[in-house]
């Protein structure tokens, strides 16, 4: 018997199903209330000959206002539903792991904080919430998880966030879902749940380059982006030290939130938001940097942020 | 009963040369004209649907190619959706019934109303050609940037067909309009016009309002793969998110424009097989109006996982369950006008019981999907498939036989052969379901649309579905069959076979070129039944 | 209607209609839902502008001030008189004034050739200029990315606000071989008052598209 009914495997699977199970009854109350009706009126006023006319009813207004107001009333319990279902979904937890994602016709790339990179397969521990950062190198993508009833477009120029926390270890389907050209349904992967324990033991397996943050430093150093970013705020462009997550006033007298858009936008289009008291001397960056480097730039910046703690224990 | 003899003089007879169609002004000819092409296009559409279909009996791609596979399922979308389902009721029906309606001798402007065919057929060549020289990839939606910067398929020249047959959508909406609002007999005010036409007129509404906006989008889109221009690529800046809240603009709205007709015509199949007045006459019509003001608001929906913001993803999601309600309430209607009716098991209303049911788990199952917590899930899936399928095969295809068989005696003046045609509806009736249905539950277990290959699991249900849909194609080919047998064999059907009322019934099968010997006076509402009918077949 | 009306059978009364009065107020429905449907075309560029604007408003505003703003004031203006022209060719139309009404419909073609070739001198110097987006594009590096937005824009809202002009100069070209052939009576004077319809609404576009495009941030600099 092939299966039915999808697996369920994330937190929030069970409260997208609940839903969908009351949609469902209400789907076939009115279903079979509508198709009941069709059929027993067509049964018992079976036109009997020729010449019958119907009887000459125009209408009621009771029964107008009824079966207006009370479909409206469902679907307004159906949309709040709804809309508590989505809150959770648009609204990861404080604490989670962060994991970034890149689409690229056909495949999906995983780089793991700690440095592991993957291609069309996922590896995460089970019980704690995953945090995806996602973008794409071309067209729009769309990474779906339908054991966890998680689904989100990929969107070349922009971050877009998913989150989810597995609830069973086991190997799940991955799909894109947003058609993105010839080998579209060959761009699917496997999101592998894990035990905490295998997982810590798969997370130091391979890590063979050091974390992502250091492969950012790395690149920092590379591009030369150090002569300028001085940690000392002597430099001609803002100190980065401690700037993510911080809100920063432009130029323009607009305040901006440090986030990895905007990051993202400084490094590819650094005039578009010149921090207030800086000159938009900073050459742009628009096809110098890959996706996946302009990643490793973002957890290296926001690494920066993290060191005062480190140190302090 | 009297005995049937064909008019002397009816449209048809007027004329046989080649020119006297090609060059004619008369909106029943057109209506023929526009029949001949989106049943045309109807089985090329329906040709693709057959081959994905049958690639998808195995989990594997291995009929064909991927590259064809996503070729087929475009060019289906785009032949489907532009050059049948949008024009195939206004076009047809609403071209040969609009004037007749409303007692007038012809639509308001004939010659545009020949030029909307044209543009029509102009646009379909494009089309054609676009898929004679090697197809297109996009998916019928030319979702940027993929359709600007990616595809390397003919996209120009299928946008350009699009862009060109929107005109005809455009020019044929202007024409009811103005033709409902000046050209209605003395005395059939508003209040006393079918159904059909509220429904055609709010269907012009969209099409003067929302086609527009898909022919600038398109537009856009060929300008920036023509001449490199940047309106929707992330490398200037672009957003290729606006690209689809351009697109959805119209084409929710379009999905309206491909029901709302369909909903008219169903409006009268009950009324004629009920032989009594539609139950709230005024709720129905003011539902079609509510449902085009509606149609308007709710293009977000189509972008709940596509980067938007989290409250106006909430706001799209409650004006989406309104513009159920109306929905909802010609549902109902249409049910409570059965009750006490004499009601017939005749053909098209056998069509009309198709509709409303199909068309009921189709707007039930809209509910999911306006649910964003479960929308998330079941978008881009084959829930969605389904879903839309439901409405647009389930409904409007539906509407449109229901339709065509019951003027089918008006505009050809003849009858088809009863027991085929029932036959007939039934196979589609359980084809359809068979084909569709379980695409609902294996798009709840997550097999995305647009697929060429899926996993294993899936095979079961996708081997139903490709059943389903040669029981479906068989279905469709029989009235071809026996309705053109009817034009030459066919029983002489009389004014009106049906005993109905509408001004239709009232001047002889065929029509003669100007509708009516004299200018008809309305003294009566819709749906007025007399104590008993008389119905005039031979 | 009337049994007379189909008998007397006015010159220029299509078939369908039971008399002038009716002809006309469907004419004139049907141009005004058609330009309904104009408003909803330009429309959608104006909402995409709107957007880019709000995103981009300092590359706008650079690229908006590469315009030639003296041409554009100078085709504002010979719009606006067109436009007058026009609306005194519907008013000679309507009196049957045959010669005047051929005056200014020469008047308001004259007009709009001067706004095309003006137009077409602007293109020339955005040519030389190098900005036009994918033929020969270049601009200050600051704004190299988002201005482009700008001149796609800008040339396809242009663009088509000039293909509009040319088909209202086929229009009024037509009206003029009818106005010569004394077609146009004071009878039957509504096909001079629907393309004057037309070519307000073609004005009015440009009245839209000139704050729009050469003004914006121009106090900024």
């Amino acid at each position: 018997m092939p299966p039915l009914f999808p697996e369920r495997a994330s937190t929030i699977a069970a409260r997208v199903d609940a839903l969908y199970f009351f949609l469902l009854a209400i789907a076939i109350f009115f279903g079979l209330l509508i198709a009941g009706l069709i059929v027993y009126y067509a049964v018992k006023f079976h036109r009997r000959s020729p010449s019958a006319v119907g009887a000459r009813i125009h209408g009621g207004m009771v029964l107008e206002v009824t079966w207006t107001v009370v479909p409206l009333l469902i679907t307004m319990v159906i949309f709040v539903w709804g809309a508590s279902v989505y809150f959770a979904m648009a609204h990861p937890p404080d604490e989670t792991l962060n994991i970034y994602v890149v689409g690229k016709q056909w495949m999906w790339k995983f780089q793991h904080l700690d440095g592991q990179r993957e291609i069309n397969e996922l590896h995460v521990p089970v019980g704690r919430a995953v945090k995806l950062i996602t973008t794409s190198e071309d067209v729009i993508h769309d990474f779906f998880v339908p054991a966890f009833r998680v689904k989100a477009d990929v969107l070349p120029g922009r971050y877009v966030t998913i989150w989810f926390q597995p609830t069973r270890p086991g190997r799940y389907h991955l799909f894109c879902a947003e058609y993105c050209g010839t080998r579209h349904s060959g761009m699917i992967g496997e999101v592998v749940v894990m035990e905490p324990n295998e997982y810590e033991t798969w997370l130091s397996g391979g890590a063979a380059e050091g974390s992502l943050a250091s492969a950012g430093a790395k690149l920092f150093q590379d591009l030369a982006c150090n002569t300028c970013h001085r940690p000392d705020a002597q430099g001609r462009g803002p100190m980065l030290e401690g700037l993510f997550g911080k809100t920063v006033t432009l130029q323009s007298g607009e305040t901006v939130t440090v986030d990895e858009a905007y990051v993202r936008e400084s490094i590819l289009t650094p005039s578009a938001k010149i921090t207030a008291g800086f000159q938009p001397i900073m050459p742009t960056f628009q096809g110098l940097v890959t996706e996946e480097q302009l990643l490793a730039l973002i957890e290296y910046v926001k690494s920066l942020q993290a060191q005062p703690q480190v140190t302090a224990k | 009963m009297s005995t049937v003899l064909l008019p002397p003089r009816h449209y048809l007879n007027d004329g046989y040369g080649v020119r006297s169609w090609l060059l004619t002004r008369d909106h029943k000819r057109i209506a023929l004209l526009y029949l001949a092409g989106v049943t045309f296009f109807f089985f090329i559409g329906g040709a693709m649907a057959v081959l994905i279909r049958l690639e998808l009996a195995t989990p594997p791609g291995d009929l064909v190619t991927d590259e064809t596979y996503n070729k087929l399922f475009t060019m289906h979308g785009v032949m489907m959706v532009f050059f049948f389902l949008i024009p195939v009721i206004p076009s047809v029906l609403g071209n040969f019934l609009v004037p007749i309606m409303i007692g007038a001798k012809d639509l308001a402007f004939p010659k545009i109303n020949l030029l909307s065919w044209y543009i029509y057929v102009v646009g379909g060549l494009f089309t054609l050609y676009a898929l004679i020289s090697g197809g297109l990839d996009t998916g019928w939606t030319f979702y940027t940037p993929f359709s600007t910067v990616a595809s390397t398929t003919n996209v120009i020249p299928a946008a350009l067909g699009i862009f060109i047959t929107g005109f005809s959508s455009i020019l044929t909406g202007l024409n009811f309009i103005v033709t409902i609002h000046r050209m209605r007999a003395p005395g059939m005010t508003w209040f006393r016009m079918p159904l059909f036409l509220w429904s055609t007129y709010a269907t012009s509404l969209i099409n003067v309002l929302g086609t527009p906006v898909i022919a600038i989008t398109i537009l856009l889109v060929a300008a920036e793969r023509v001449f490199h221009f940047g309106f929707f690529n992330p490398a200037v800046g672009g957003d290729p998110v606006l690209f689809q809240h351009l697109f959805w603009f119209y084409s929710h709205p379009a999905v309206y424009i491909m029901v709302l007709p369909a909903m008219g015509v169903v409006s009268e199949l009950v009324a004629a097989g009920c032989r009594k007045p539609v139950f709230g006459y005024s709720f129905v019509a003011f539902a079609s109006l509510a449902i085009a003001v509606l149609g308007f608001l709710v293009w977000g929906h189509h972008m709940f996982v596509a980067g938007e913001s989290v409250y106006s993803a909430l706001i799209f999601s409650i004006l989406s369950f309104l513009v159920a309600i109306p929905s909802a309430v010609k549902v109902f209607n249409w049910t409570a006008t059965m009750y006490q009716g004499a009601v017939s098991w005749e053909t098209p209303m056998l069509y009309a019981y198709g509709f409303i049911g199909l068309f009921t788990i189709g707007g039930l199952t809209g509910l999911f999907l306006a649910a964003i917590g479960v929308d998330v899930h079941v978008t881009d899936t084959y829930f969605i498939i389904a879903h839309f399928h439901y409405i647009m095969v389930g409904g409007t295809i539906m509407g449109y036989l229901g339709g065509l068989h019951y003027w089918w005696p008006k505009m050809s003046g003849r009858l088809y052969n009863e027991g085929l045609a029932k036959l007939s509806a039934g196979i589609i009736f359980i084809g359809f379901n068979l084909t569709f249905f379980p695409q609902f539950v294996v798009g709840y277990l997550g097999m995305p649309r647009r697929y060429h290959a899926y996993p294993p699991e899936f095979q079961v249900l996708n081997v139903l579905s490709s059943a389903g849909a040669s029981i479906l194609g068989v279905g469709y080919l029989i009235p071809m069959v026996y309705l053109m047998w009817s034009l030459r064999y066919g029983r002489l059907a009389g004014s009106n076979p049906w005993g109905a009322v509408g001004l239709e019934w009232t001047t002889s099968s065929p029509p003669p070129t100007e509708n009516f010997t004299e200018t008809p006076r309305v003294t009566w509402d819709a749906y007025e039944y007399p104590a008993s009918v008389e119905t005039d077949v031979a | 209607m009337l049994p007379e009306a189909a008998h007397h059978h006015p010159a220029g009364l299509a078939h369908q209609f039971d008399n002038l009065e009716q002809q006309k107020e469907a004419a004139t429905l049907g141009m005004w839902a058609f330009l309904t449907t104009e408003i909803l075309f330009f429309g959608g560029l104006f909402m995409v502008y709107t957007v880019y604007r709000s995103s981009y408003p300092d590359a706008f505003a650079a690229a908006s001030h590469e315009l030639v703003v003296w041409a554009g004031t100078v085709n504002t203006a010979v719009l606006i008189t067109s436009s007058l022209t026009m609306a005194l060719a519907v008013h000679a139309a309507q009196l049957g004034q045959r010669r005047l009404l051929i005056v200014f419909l020469l008047l308001t073609m004259a007009l709009g050739c001067v706004f095309l070739g003006i137009k077409a001198f602007e293109y020339y110097t955005e040519f030389v200029e190098r900005h036009i987006p994918g033929l020969n594009y270049d601009f200050e590096p600051k704004y190299f990315r988002n201005a482009q937005l700008f001149f796609s824009l800008y040339f396809l809202m242009t663009g088509l606000h000039a293909l509009h002009m040319i088909i209202g100069l086929g229009i009024m070209a037509f009206m003029l071989w009818w106005s010569v052939r004394g077609v146009i009576t004071a009878e039957y004077y509504i096909p001079i008052e629907i393309s004057g319809l037309y070519w307000h609404f073609v004005d009015i576009v440009w009245i839209f598209l000139f704050p729009l495009l050469y003004l914006i941030g121009r106090h900024a600099h």
